[in-house]
């Protein structure tokens, strides 16, 4: 698949209730540069301007800024240009031809030192992400004995697409995996985690990806500014192929469709914007994302939509 | 007699006895002290064991525990006993500890930089990615010198065989020293002759050493000479050993602080002072690292600073221990530090831990489960809060449950030999003389300094419920016992007080005051002078309800009592008229209407009434608590004392009620609340943390005096009626008889309590009281308020009493009184918004 170039645009607006005094904000908004992808320009505006600005690179190598307002306030603008290129990434080989999820498995508990660096991050429950009975039995049909790593891990995400329902009214940032599991519903975030959960629970190694996906207009219409959402899928360690993004939400490998933006065990790690306030109270949070391929003009239409939930 | 003495002491079969050899004899080094309690007269032990227990409960030494009922606080337990070791033992100990916090300050260092362990192997993945301890936002944070461990405690026992093992190391952020050093300070003067001669060394060095080595690597500010600033920051008076943070904190010199007493701008942190922002070079923390900071540690803390990790990135702040030196307990890592120290150090571990496994390795899940019977079962990382298990109590279910939870997840799981633990020799408190024996283990602590790791000589020897417990837990009732080791060297008795300061070390009143202290210090005024007026009311209306009871209804007596209840009731210390439980009997003839005296006595004692004695003490103790470091034991003591009063009294009111009890209680609480305000007139300082305590002070004697007067002046039977009961409410009894000789009157009366401003208790005394501190107030930061109450002074002595007398319902008094009154309370409001929540600022900018 040929290179893909997208700009995105990612405006967050808190509305606060009350006057805030202080605030101090982390922001991981910047697209990761990895070597499938390349961030061509980035951009930054906040609204008041802080007082402090502070930009480095987190333990897991996705870029963080740190920033603290001293003025009081009471709406935050944070907007955020971005313009990636993407290069195919997703594996080239046969499913049936990679290692056995077992030799995976085993591979990572006993090799020790720096090839198992990087992968055994991510193979212990993490503040999202429970390793359970529960889970790996879930887990278990998609991986019968001897089965080849790829095919299982595809199998997985099939079944979790099927077995769970689209739905942005069921749960919330904090709903635990183990209710996802059983109500059989949720949004992209919940499918990262759980699916996650049951590769952990399996022991083997898989993270958590943030992001954006590019979508499609409905038949005949233009792209709507700010239509958009941030997107969440996973990585899984394979040995030989390294990591391999997955997207339960739908249903497929991740590649020039998916713009990385950081990646961690689960979504505590990466979140897009996290921040202490003192004063403000209750708030309006307006979240608009816009993902369009380099070429493409927007439709600017009205006021901007209200934020939709992730997909 | 001897046999005396050790006729109760158990003899230890398969463990380590510390007083006698095996063959009955005493042990070397026990001689000297074991002499002793021979020869001491059972009065003079009797006396030594009380001294130890008055000492503990005056200087209010407490451990809280959380699933205590009877309230987080209890008092530390302390045995009469010092733990003895001698000076080579001593050697054989201090250099194991030595090397062993050198060797986990490496690994800690290695894991937050370059990882070199993980990369070589050494160090099992799991123990660094799968224990919550590891901080990844830690990771890169340089540490001075490479020092992320600046203080280490390791807990040691003692196997049958006279051999010192590891049970656990501290390294979140040890806590007992402080508990050591008021054992030593509380034991030593039991035993001060022994205590010499037997060549004790001291404790004081180690602490100098801790000061030293924490402002030696503190961070530089380029121009400035100025001592750096260095906190100890504490969860708050809920964590179970705040005594000792305060008891450090006072130690050291250090301000105590919480994190809301702490913010960072521009990437540096400061204390947020009533003088302003001061910057803050160095943080010995007692609040867990993940706790630290909200935004980029746990979101859901509370506790923390907004922005630390940040700045100790950038290294304006050392913080100590570094964040995340958790991650290093782990019974997991244990079976892995020989190798390392060998590794890292080229030189065997002088002192193994206990013999451990992580399952996490096959061979040693599979021994582990072979061998359970004699092992014990423990959690290998913190956060599975995985409760252990001794195999040997396991039935077959319970046996199968653990071995599938740990196949399922090995590497959750570590197994322990057990450990039977030495038995050291107690004193029976319940016996004249007779020596007991108990389970001890001894925490010992280390400090980094610049030249290595430094030893405290000494420790906390902790004492088992049992002579054969397998566990020491204070949170389980365990107790303490002061560690004397001994020295062939002279003893060195260096003090912290004898350091030389030279003049820019001179610190004055007013500095490092922070805003959280001094909103304390306004409500300690506040509750004591609540509790005070309280406890006159109630003593004034419990003393009309003995003598007045039964007198004729219209008679003077009966009025003066009708005046007092009138006020209890607009004091809240008497239900209002329209309250849900009335005092009438019910419709229903209910068999025990609430008398009058009920309802004063449950006032007193009852801290669920609100408003009332007892709700107040227990405010006052409370905002005391967060004061600790900054009032002197005097203050503590009398507070206690009061408390342990009261809970006897509430003991005595709810078996049989007694007005002659409560009465004699509450002159000991009126008392208790003079030697306060005694202790805050003689013995403070005069800074700004005085004044907002005097500010609280005056503003609620005001509020309580107008409150009395307007009522009488307002009231046309009270203004005829009988004053004396006004008299001695307002503690004016003496004075008035002295001036005038005759029974009292409204027009003297209401002089000497409204307009005599050398009357402590009038409302003359109290406006001008607060103008003055207001003006102190204003000359440093601007803020105002003197002029109204000076206009107030203008207005009270223009007042004519003579005529506004006459006039029924007085001409401008009441309208004063409400005013005053209504003032008070916005002085009150302004004083919080602008020096206690800083929030307050923005908007009176903005308004």
């Amino acid at each position: 698949m040929a290179p893909q170039r997208y700009r995105i645009l990612h405006e967050t607006e808190y509305n606060y209730g009350n006057l805030v005094q202080l605030s101090r904000q982390l922001l991981r908004l910047s697209p990761r540069v990895t070597s499938w992808q390349a961030c061509l320009s980035h951009e930054i505006r906040v609204t008041p301007e802080p007082a402090e600005w502070s930009a480095l690179d987190d333990f897991f190598g996705n870029p963080v800024v740190q920033f603290a307002l001293q003025v009081p306030h009471r709406e935050l603008l944070v907007e955020v240009e971005s313009h990636v290129e993407v290069r195919s990434h997703a594996p080239k080989i046969a499913p049936e031809d990679s290692v056995t999820w077992e030799e995976a498995r085993d591979w990572l508990l006993h090799t020790v030192g720096a090839a198992v660096l990087d992968p055994s991050q991510y193979l212990f429950a993490s503040p999202h992400v429970p390793v359970t009975r529960e889970l790996a039995a879930y887990a278990r049909p998609s991986f019968p004995p001897e089965r080849p790593m790829l095919a299982a891990i595809l199998d997985l995400t099939r079944r979790i697409n099927e077995d769970f329902e689209f739905d942005a009214e069921a749960t919330e940032v904090s709903t635990p995996v183990t209710t996802v599991l059983e109500d059989r519903r949720g949004v992209c975030q919940d499918f990262a985690h759980l699916q996650i959960a049951c590769l952990r629970s399996l022991g083997l190694a898989a993270r958590y990806v943030s992001g954006y996906i590019l979508t499609h207009p409905p038949e005949g219409q233009a792209r709507m500014v700010g239509a958009d959402a941030s997107h969440a899928w996973i990585s899984v360690y394979c040995p030989e192929l390294g990591w391999v993004d997955l997207d339960p939400t739908n249903n497929l490998l991740a590649d020039t469709q998916h713009i990385t933006v950081a990646w961690g065990r689960d979504f505590s790690d990466v979140s897009p914007m996290r921040g202490v306030i003192l004063g403000g109270s209750q708030h309006d949070l307006d979240v608009r994302v816009t993902v369009m391929p380099e070429d493409e003009v927007p439709v600017m239409t009205g006021p901007p939509r209200p934020s939709k939930p992730a997909p | 007699m001897p046999r005396q003495l050790i006729a109760a002491y158990p003899k230890s079969s398969g463990r380590y006895d510390e007083l006698f050899e095996s063959s009955g004899r005493v042990r070397r080094h026990w001689r000297g002290f074991f002499d002793e309690l021979l020869e001491a007269r059972p009065e003079q032990m009797a006396r030594r064991n009380t001294y130890v227990q008055q000492q503990i409960f005056e200087n209010g030494i407490t451990y809280n525990v959380y699933a205590d009922s009877k309230g987080t606080e209890r008092p530390w337990e302390l045995d009469l006993l010092p733990f003895i070791i001698p000076h080579d033992e001593w050697r054989h100990i201090e250099a194991a500890i030595t090397q062993r916090a050198t060797l986990l300050n490496r690994i800690l260092a290695d894991v937050y930089g370059n990882q070199y362990l993980l990369r070589e192997g050494l160090l099992p993945p799991a123990l660094v990615h799968g224990h919550a301890g590891f901080l990844r936002p830690a990771h890169g944070i340089a540490c001075p010198d490479g020092v992320h461990l600046h203080t280490y405690a390791a807990d040691l026992a003692r196997s049958p065989d006279g051999k010192w093992w590891v049970i656990a190391d501290r390294t979140q952020a040890p806590s007992g020293a402080g508990y050591a050093l008021e054992n030593r300070l509380v034991i030593s003067k039991a035993f001060p002759e022994l205590f010499r001669d037997l060549r004790v060394q001291h404790l004081a060095g180690f602490f100098r050493t801790l000061q030293e080595s924490l402002a030696h690597w503190a961070p530089k500010e380029a121009g400035s000479s100025e001592a750096p600033r260095i906190v100890l920051l504490t969860p708050g008076p809920f964590n179970e050993t705040y005594f000792e943070h305060a008891y450090l904190a006072r130690y050291l010199g250090f301000p105590l602080v919480e994190g809301h007493d702490l913010t960072v701008r521009n990437g540096c942190v400061w204390l947020k002072t009533l003088d302003g922002l001061q910057r803050v070079h160095v943080i010995l923390r007692r609040l867990d690292d993940d706790f630290c900071d909200p935004l980029e540690l746990r979101a859901d803390s509370t506790l923390g600073v907004p922005g630390l990790a940040h700045a100790a990135r950038a290294g304006n702040v050392l913080i100590a221990n570094a964040l995340g030196a958790s991650l290093l307990e782990s019974g997991a890592l244990d079976g892995f530090l020989p190798s390392l120290c060998r590794r890292i150090l080229g030189e065997p571990l002088a002192m193994p831990s206990v013999a451990t496994w992580w399952c996490g390795e096959e061979e040693a899940l599979e021994e582990a489960l072979e061998r359970l019977d004699h092992l014990v079962i423990k959690g290998a990382f913190p956060q599975l809060r995985f409760k252990s298990v001794f195999g040997a109590d396991l039935d077959g279910a319970g046996r199968k449950k653990l071995e599938a939870a740990m196949r399922a997840r090995p590497y959750n799981f570590v197994a322990q030999e057990l450990v039977h633990l030495s038995q050291a020799p107690t004193w029976d408190r319940k016996h004249p003389r007779r020596l007991d024996a108990r389970a001890v283990g001894l925490r010992v602590f280390a400090v980094a300094t610049p030249n290595g790791y430094v030893v405290m000589p000494g420790g906390l020897t902790r004492v088992a419920g049992e002579a054969d417990a397998r566990v020491i837990a204070m949170q389980r009732g365990g107790a303490s016992k002061d560690t004397w080791v001994q020295t062939q060297d002279p003893v060195s008795t260096i003090s912290l007080l004898r350091r030389e300061i030279q003049p820019q070390d001179i610190i004055r009143s007013g500095t490092n005051l922070s805003s959280r202290m001094v909103e304390n210090l306004f409500w300690f005024g506040r509750y004591a002078e609540r509790c005070d007026n309280a406890a006159r009311l109630l003593r004034t209306a419990l003393t009309r309800c003995i003598y007045d009871g039964n007198s004729e209804p219209d008679s003077e007596q009966a009025q003066q009592r009708t005046a007092v209840m009138t006020l209890c009731r607009a004091a809240g210390l008497l239900p209002k008229p329209d309250a849900p439980f009335s005092l009438q009997p019910s419709a229903e003839g209910d068999p025990s209407p609430l008398t009058e005296e009920d309802a004063l006595l449950q006032a007193l004692t009852d801290p669920e009434y609100l408003g009332g004695f007892a709700s107040n003490l227990r405010q006052l103790i409370r905002v005391g608590s967060h004061l600790r470091e900054r009032l002197s034991l005097d203050n503590w003591r009398t507070l206690n004392r009061l408390n342990q009063d009261l809970e006897a009294q509430q003991l005595v009111q709810s078996q049989e009620p007694d007005l002659g009890e409560a009465l004699a209680f509450l002159d000991q609480a009126i008392m208790a609340m003079m030697t306060l305000a005694g202790f805050a007139l003689d013995g403070m300082t005069r800074d700004q943390g005085w004044r907002f305590m005097s500010i609280g002070r005056r503003m609620e004697r005001l509020q309580f005096g107008i409150l009395a007067l307007g009522q009488v002046v307002s009231d046309p039977a009270m203004r005829r009626g009988n004053l004396e009961w006004l008299l001695d409410l307002a503690d004016s009894t003496i004075t008035y008889r002295s001036r005038y000789m005759m029974r009292p009157q409204l027009l003297p009366v209401l002089d000497l309590l409204l307009l005599d401003d050398s009357n402590p208790r009038a409302i003359t005394f109290q406006v001008q009281g607060l103008s003055d501190y207001f003006r102190r107030l204003s000359e440093q930061f601007g803020t105002g308020g003197q002029d109204l109450l000076d206009s107030f002074l203008e207005r009270l002595r223009r007042i004519d009493l003579g005529a506004e007398l006459k006039a029924p319902r007085g001409i401008d008094l009441p309208k004063l009184l409400t005013a005053l009154r209504n003032t008070t309370y916005t002085l009150s409001d302004q004083i919080s918004l602008r020096f206690f929540s800083h929030v307050a600022e923005q908007h009176t900018g903005s308004d």
